[in-house]
């Protein structure tokens, strides 16, 4: 995973509420066994629409999404955070997150960033000029040329994967001892729940 | 960093815990391999389902990075996606080709990938393929107190069973296949408690609709949802699979309702359930899975049940739910501007006006099946209502598409399947089909579908599809007079 640690250019101020996954990347596109090339189908209905934000060529390049309230709801398909990422994106900006999507984002090296909805209609604005916005994971901040200062909060082990570009796989298995064992003392106790399809 | 726990799991302690637990905090206890000191935890999961659509980059990073499945035998694979609800097998017994090359392309890999990693598949072919959400609880594979996972947001279904079962991404499908575990931090509990009973004609759909039009589409984010109330006591497992399945339309993770003597009659004998002894000890641990007296929740929301009626959506998100005596709101009528704005899109895209009676909303296509209501009980509701019925004209296309091959043979053995045929219906192979359009069956451009699907997006069942979600009666009742109907008035 590439680390993330500080994302500075234009935005792109979606702003809308309850953007489903469905939104982001439609079932047909689901069918790839790849991860690659999935910004093609990124926002498919809404860039049918004549001047859409996405496409809109004041946005061209932007690496931050705003939008609003429960960005990401719905399917837990990972394919939503692939889209993003390959359209460049790094940074989405809105008051709250999915809980699946947040963590598909992080595990994708794109950063969910929560800010209250007062701070996100001001980004908007901003985003809206074509000004940049500055994203630093490590002091936690939002930054605008307009001397606006933001800071959120992040779950420290996502702070700290996203920093380091971490392999979570990898994190898990270096504590395969410790699994082994809550293995083997659940197998004696409980061996019913060891069999699974082997019943 | 770490926080090594007694090696014996905590499942075992005496039930005198230190301070009264919710059933979530007893289930995410008994599973913590260990918790970093960030309060990042290792969480065991004891069942995996795979399905062809979020699986085949996860097997594809073992391969590359060369890592084994830590546990194939706690991993079950079952494709339904992609499937055409066609025959599937000729008059020869030979089976159908699938005719979209990435279907079937990822249909093959499910196949391939399955056996290659040592994991239990379950051809399309079989009796007892179906919906994964389906096919787990039927197989007994799903049990009460364990964790589930599967690379779909329904995972929450299982919760029926008194299972922590939730929704992951394809990243944590290869985490889990290659360690047994997940990294997770641990949800909030919340309590969903409702009071009363339902009126008669009211289901468990139109309940958790009313739930979710109550408490909003991220009502739940960052919870785990416990139902709780004499309400889902004597509900059936199928109820409660249906009512579980929508907390993450309510953005919750997942949902629970404490297992009891339903629940443990229901899985009694099923193949993958314990057996003998082995049940007999399972059970006696499964009766300790409830919410202690005085135990806390973070949140808590109470529903009056004598207040429901059948319910529908009219918009674009499943939390756009109206009683179906009710009518087609205005945007003027919500305090939030952005809500205000959400609301137009809504009305401009489903074709509504404000003010207009639900039961006025013609209807041209209507779907029963999907994981929320493909039970049996879900066709007995509908085909209850179509008995000596027919379709109306302007109904264009009705299928029922049956959660599991089991649950057809099922069916067929009661004459449901008649009852559907003659009513105008196609009767379908199992699959997801039509709740979100990845296989062949789709709704058109501008056309609405009663659906008793779970999710009512922008083109969810096709691209400018316009859905309205509703219980099995009431999509069957739908399809009788063409238009939305309460179907208590067919009963």
């Amino acid at each position: 995973m590439q680390p993330l640690t500080r994302v500075e250019g234009r935005a792109i101020p979606l702003g809308l509420k309850n953007v489903d996954t469905d939104i982001i990347i439609p079932a047909k596109w689901l069918k790839t066994i790849s991860r690659e090339g999935l910004g093609a189908g990124a926002f498919e209905a809404l860039r049918a629409e004549p001047g859409n934000v996405i496409d809109d060529p004041a946005y061209a390049g932007a690496n931050v999404l705003i939008a609003g309230d429960n960005f990401g709801c719905g399917s837990s398909r990972e394919h939503a955070a692939w889209a993003l990422g390959d359209l460049g994106l790094r940074v989405v900006i809105a008051p709250s997150f999915s809980d699946i999507f947040s963590g598909n984002a992080v595990k994708n090296g794109i950063l969910p960033v929560v800010l209250p909805q007062d701070a996100v209609d001001r980004l908007l604005e901003v985003a809206r000029e074509g000004q940049p916005i500055t994203v630093d994971l490590e002091s936690q901040t939002v930054t605008t040329p307009y001397q606006d200062r933001f800071t959120f909060t992040i779950d420290p082990f996502r702070r700290e994967c996203l920093l380091g570009g971490l392999d979570e796989i990898g994190l898990t298995l270096a504590r395969a001892e410790a699994i082994g064992t809550f293995e083997t003392a659940r197998t004696a106790a409980q061996p019913w729940l060891m069999r699974g399809t082997g019943a | 960093m770490i926080r090594g726990h007694h090696p014996t799991p905590r499942m075992m302690e005496p039930i005198m815990a230190s301070r009264p637990r919710t059933l979530y905090e007893k289930i995410w206890d008994a599973h913590t391999v260990e918790t970093r000191d960030d309060g990042t935890a290792i969480i065991y999961i004891d069942r995996h389902l795979v399905h062809e659509v979020t699986s085949p980059q996860a097997f594809e990073a073992l391969r590359v990075a060369g890592r084994p499945v830590r546990r194939p035998e706690l991993t079950l694979a079952v494709p339904d996606h992609n499937l055409p609800t066609t025959a599937r097998v000729d008059a020869a017994g030979k089976a159908v080709p699938i005719a979209d090359p990435e279907s079937a392309a990822q249909l093959a890999a499910l196949e391939v990938n399955a056996p290659a990693f040592g994991i239990r598949y379950i051809p399309a072919t079989a009796r007892e393929q179906g919906i994964v959400h389906v096919v787990g609880p039927e197989q007994g594979f799903s049990l009460p107190g364990t964790t589930i996972v599967c690379g779909d947001s329904h995972t929450a279904c299982h919760g029926g069973l008194g299972a922590l079962a939730f929704g992951i991404g394809t990243s944590e499908v290869e985490h889990v296949l290659a360690t047994q575990t997940l990294l997770l931090q641990q949800s909030k509990p919340m309590e969903v408690r409702v009071e009363g009973d339902l009126g008669p004609g009211v289901s468990a759909k139109d309940l958790i609709l009313h739930i979710i039009g109550q408490i909003g589409a991220a009502g739940g984010s960052g919870y785990v949802i416990e139902y709780r109330g004499r309400v889902f006591e004597q509900m059936t497992v199928e109820e409660r699979l249906t009512v579980c399945n929508m907390s993450i339309e309510a953005g919750a993770r997942a949902g629970l309702i404490a297992p009891d003597d339903v629940t443990f009659a229901y899985l009694k004998g099923r193949p993958m359930a314990p057996q003998g002894a082995e049940w007999e000890a399972a059970v006696a641990y499964w009766r300790t899975l409830h919410s202690d007296d005085g135990a806390i929740f973070a949140k808590s929301v109470v529903i009056d049940a004598a207040a429901i009626e059948p319910s529908v959506t009219w918009g674009t998100s499943p939390e756009d739910v109206v009683a179906i005596g009710g009518r087609v709101p205005s945007p003027a009528d919500f305090a939030d501007e952005s809500k205000r704005v959400a609301v137009q899109k809504s009305l401009d895209y489903m074709g509504l006006t404000p003010g207009t009676a639900m039961t006025d909303v013609p209807i041209e296509n209507v779907f029963i099946g999907s994981c929320t209501n493909s039970r049996i009980e879900d066709l007995r509701a509908a085909a209850a209502v179509l008995k000596g019925r027919h379709k109306a004209d302007n109904v264009r296309w009705a299928i029922v598409v049956p959660g599991s091959g089991l649950v057809k043979a099922q069916a067929e053995d009661e004459g449901l399947d008649k009852v559907f045929i003659e009513a105008g219906f196609e009767w379908r192979e199992p699959g997801c089909s039509a709740c979100l359009g990845m296989n062949p069956d789709k709704v058109p451009p501008g056309e609405r579908c009663a659906s008793t699907s779970n999710r009512n997006f922008v083109g969810r069942q096709g691209p400018g599809a316009r859905t309205h979600l509703v219980s099995p009666a009431m999509a069957a009742a739908a399809a009788v007079t063409g238009r939305l109907t309460d179907a208590r008035e067919l009963a």
